[in-house]
């Protein structure tokens, strides 16, 4: 089956670009529901289904607006349960599995830090209803990110095994990061017109931010992982897959299913 | 015929589901209730946050309780810009907060959210300012948990967002 790409008329690519913001937040959104009732205390399982909750929110108002701007009839949940792994835009940081509590807080550190510098940027996008979405959903990823932010610095300053596994997060996280600043997914004539934004062009300011907190966890990028590339085109890691089947699963048995 | 202000009136007491203390209109939910060209009426609500599960009841509530006055076409639209605030609680809705044991939220900041251990909230029950965070996430996207140390009273905040 072919890769398709849902590209709208109107605007060279647009529908495409919104499915990819859309399948960060949902995909995102499905590791963090993941920990719903195995959270290490009850606070933190209400923090991180809160999170959940606000990116799934976001996650269907953008493929709500990539249906509506791909102009056949596919609503959120065709996009969201109808696709197959390969179809899927979302970067590959959002996909891997959660690992230890280190890993689940620095990944929503890292994306909330990215989702931040993204969305500030297309609060001011030429196109209204991704400006609206973006206004909106910059208001809740700045709250993630203290939380988890602080998580980072906790654990990194706390024991010596939290540091150890705060440190090895950190390792298993970098492979990713490149592959978040490349444009190479996302049609020109969109920065250029001022709908889309450049990610490549945030890389410094996440990077400083990064730096940042890194300081004051007393953490070090590793900084010699072999970068991750591809998902943004729909070469996923093998874990989208076994992620998404259980997600689908469901809808793909009984088609239309509502409670 | 029904009028306008009595449809808005209406549509302004429906009680915000997870919050029924208030209605939609004192949460700054209600946005626009007014004639569309068809004779039918639109409300207009919008969110307090993208993922918040009670948009589709909150709609329904508003047909049902235009329903009892006469009023049966109706449409609810949701629109997300301007983004919803806490500084949208209305002055009486804050009162009625605080009445009902949930702290209201302090005017919120433009260069982003507070980092609430560095907020400054009074004890609902007995107004102490000495009051600790328990969690920054509580039982409901818009509020967080603290707990008051003078009289031992754990709490629900709006957060101010």
């Amino acid at each position: 089956m072919t890769v398709e790409d849902p590209r709208t008329t109107a605007v060279t690519g647009l529908g495409h670009y919104v499915l990819g913001l859309g399948d960060d937040a949902l995909v995102l959104s499905e590791r963090c529901a993941e920990l719903i009732t195995r959270s290490p205390t009850i606070e933190e399982d209400l923090a991180i289904s809160n999170i959940a909750l606000d990116l799934l929110g976001q996650a269907r108002g953008l493929l709500a607006h990539a249906g509506e701007l791909e102009g056949a009839g596919r609503s959120e949940d065709d996009l969201a349960y109808l696709r197959l792994d390969t179809q899927f835009r979302n970067c590959a940081l959002a996909e891997v599995p959660n690992g230890d509590f280190a890993f689940v807080m620095l990944r929503i550190y890292l994306l909330s830090e990215y989702f931040i510098l993204r969305y500030a940027a297309l609060a001011d996008s030429a196109d209204s209803q991704l400006s609206a979405i973006s206004a909106k959903a910059l208001k809740e990823v700045s709250y993630h990110k203290l939380h988890a932010r602080d998580w980072v610095i906790r654990l990194g300053r706390g024991t010596a095994e939290s540091a150890k596994r705060a440190q090895a997060a950190l390792a298993d996280a970098e492979p990713y990061f490149d592959e978040l600043f490349d444009d190479t997914w996302i049609h020109p004539d969109l920065i250029t017109a001022g709908i889309a934004v450049s990610e490549a062009a945030l890389r410094d300011q996440w990077q400083a931010a990064l730096d940042k907190t890194l300081s004051e966890a007393d953490l070090e990028l590793p900084g010699a992982s072999r970068p991750f590339s591809g998902a943004r085109h729909g070469r996923h890691t093998e874990h989208l897959g076994n992620l998404l089947a259980l997600t689908q699963s469901l809808h793909r048995a009984h088609p239309g299913a509502s409670w | 015929m029904v009028n306008l202000e009595d449809i808005r009136t209406a549509a302004a007491s429906v009680p915000d589901p997870e919050i029924p203390v208030l209605t939609i209109e004192d949460l700054g939910v209600l946005r626009d209730v007014a004639w569309d060209d068809a004779g039918g009426v639109v409300v207009v609500i919008t969110p307090t946050y993208s993922g918040c599960p009670a948009m589709a009841e909150i709609s329904n509530d508003i047909k049902s309780t235009l329903g009892h006055i006469g009023v049966h076409d109706v449409r609810v639209e949701t629109v997300l810009a301007p983004a919803w605030s806490t500084d949208w609680i209305s002055d009486e809705g804050r009162t009625k907060l605080s009445t009902y044991g949930i702290a209201p939220p302090a005017p919120t900041r433009r260069d982003g959210p507070v980092p609430l251990t560095l907020v400054s909230v009074r004890c609902p029950q007995c107004n102490s300012s000495d009051t600790k965070l328990i969690t920054a996430f509580g039982s409901t996207a818009c509020k967080a948990l603290r707990k008051c140390r003078s009289c031992e009273e754990v709490f629900d905040h709006v957060k101010p967002y």
